[in-house]
């Protein structure tokens, strides 16, 4: 059977725009994916631990706070302590291209703007996780 | 590079929490070492009690289940979560959303959530859903909460995964109460009138215990028991597990634990065998062109379905013919 790539879509921090993460949770379901989503003033431990428990194979975080820098790289320590380095962390918000640059370089996945059409979104997901299945079966 | 089903499964034992949590994903994608994972934990199963809720849609069966995994997690217990939703039968995309319920869970060894899409299953649980609870209750939980899709009055697979069944009510679900006599209402082992601050809970939970008290006695001689509980605001949860408890134990006493097992081990074994049988016949190198000579005389008016399939089932020469 073929295993639908499961995303955990979380809203991490203090700030309360949940209408983007909605938007882009129901995209992902409309493209087949299964979808865990967690709700508003998620902490990075909480999502990890979630991330884990569910067994995904993306975490989708949106942060609008500002507070990317921490959050994003706390996210991705965390999974890597916990034994979920093969997990995808990727997100969105409003992220200066400087601060993009520093999270790829921490192995942060693709970073979406806003106004990203949702299908660009699903057809990268689909890609990325295709590709890291592949490489882990060859 | 793949690891195997006998190491996940040993790994599992000695409480990696990844394990379990691919053991799960490899068991509901019916991967191959799925089934090695099942077999090498089973000796290990039976020692978890499993709570399953089910309910209307809207009726706050996330929000309970979250107040339940809490209460028996500040009693000490190691608690199991399985909260199943559906699937879409177009796209097979699912929303997850019970997670978004449960923010008062912290983050403890002691506790552990999976979600899981229904994938076409009708009965309000996933395929697989019986099994995820194996592998938790394997892995050491001592409770393990199941929460249905929530569609209705089909979610009657619940009744069999489980050992105690909470049935969620809202008072808005009084006048459905009559007509609920079959389905949910006869899987009920205890019935949680939930947001009872509201007007009408008072009346719906008398309907209730005179509708339970005018029914024919259930086979084992167990009274369901009606609570009235406000998930929300966490009034009467103590009641309610004190019901749970009492259903629990009535059980024990009756030895029924280790009937239900067994029933359950025998219904795997039917499964599984009907599904191989199944995959092995349309598997045989005849039947594609069978079926196809067997849909055109269909077509043409000169057979039906049950003829062909009779043809189809008994080997040509030996066919037993329909009347």
């Amino acid at each position: 059977m073929q295993r639908p790539i499961r995303v955990l879509v979380a809203k991490v921090g203090l700030d309360g725009h949940d209408r983007g993460v909605k938007v882009v949770a129901s995209a992902l379901r409309d493209a087949g994916m299964e979808v865990i989503y967690t709700g508003l003033h998620q902490t990075p431990d909480k999502v990890a631990q979630a991330a884990i428990e569910e067994d995904v194979d993306v975490v989708a975080i949106s942060i609008l706070s500002g507070a990317h820098m921490t959050l994003f790289p706390r996210v991705l320590e965390l999974l890597r302590k916990e034994g979920g380095e093969r997990i995808l962390v990727c997100g969105g918000g409003i992220i200066p291209e400087k601060d993009q640059e520093a999270l790829y370089a921490l192995g942060i996945g693709r970073l979406f703007g806003p106004g990203t059409a949702t299908g660009e979104i699903v057809a990268y997901l689909q890609e990325e996780i295709a590709r890291r299945r592949a490489s882990r079966n060859a | 590079m793949r690891s195997n089903g006998r190491d996940l499964a040993r790994k599992l034992l000695e409480g990696d929490r990844i394990s379990l949590a691919r053991a799960i994903s490899w068991v509901e994608n019916e991967s191959d070492g799925a089934e090695a994972i099942l077999d090498a934990l089973y000796p290990r199963t039976g020692a978890a009690y499993r709570v399953g809720v089910t309910g209307p849609p809207g009726a706050g069966k996330s929000t309970l289940v979250g107040r339940l995994a809490r209460s028996y997690w500040e009693a000490g217990m190691r608690v199991g979560v399985v909260a199943v939703d559906p699937s879409s039968p177009f796209t097979h995309g699912a929303l997850l959303g019970d997670r978004i319920r449960f923010q008062d869970l912290p983050n403890d060894p002691r506790l552990f959530v999976r979600s899981m899409a229904s994938r076409g299953s009708p009965g309000g649980l996933a395929f697989r859903t019986g099994e995820a609870c194996d592998l938790l209750d394997a892995f050491g939980m001592e409770i393990i909460l199941v929460e249905t899709v929530g569609v209705g009055q089909s979610e009657l697979d619940v009744a069999r995964a489980v050992h105690t069944t909470v049935v969620v009510l809202v008072p808005e679900s009084g006048d459905e109460v009559q007509a609920m006599k079959a389905g949910l209402m006869e899987i009920g082992h205890v019935f949680a009138v939930n947001k009872a601050d509201r007007e009408g809970a008072a009346r719906i939970t008398r309907n209730l215990k005179d509708m339970l008290r005018l029914r024919p006695p259930a086979r084992d001689s167990w009274v369901p028991l009606v609570q009235p509980v406000s998930a929300l605001r966490g009034d009467h949860l103590d009641e309610l597990l004190d019901a749970i408890g009492k259903h629990r134990l009535h059980l024990e006493e009756a030895g029924a634990l280790g009937r239900l097992k067994r029933e359950r081990a025998a219904q795997r074994i039917r499964e599984i065998v009907e599904s191989e049988l199944a995959a092995t016949f349309w598997k045989r190198e005849e039947v594609p062109a069978r079926m196809k000579d067997a849909l055109a005389r269909i077509e043409e008016g000169r057979s039906s379905p049950y003829r062909e399939a009779a043809d189809l089932l008994h080997p040509a020469g030996k066919e037993k013919k329909t009347r």
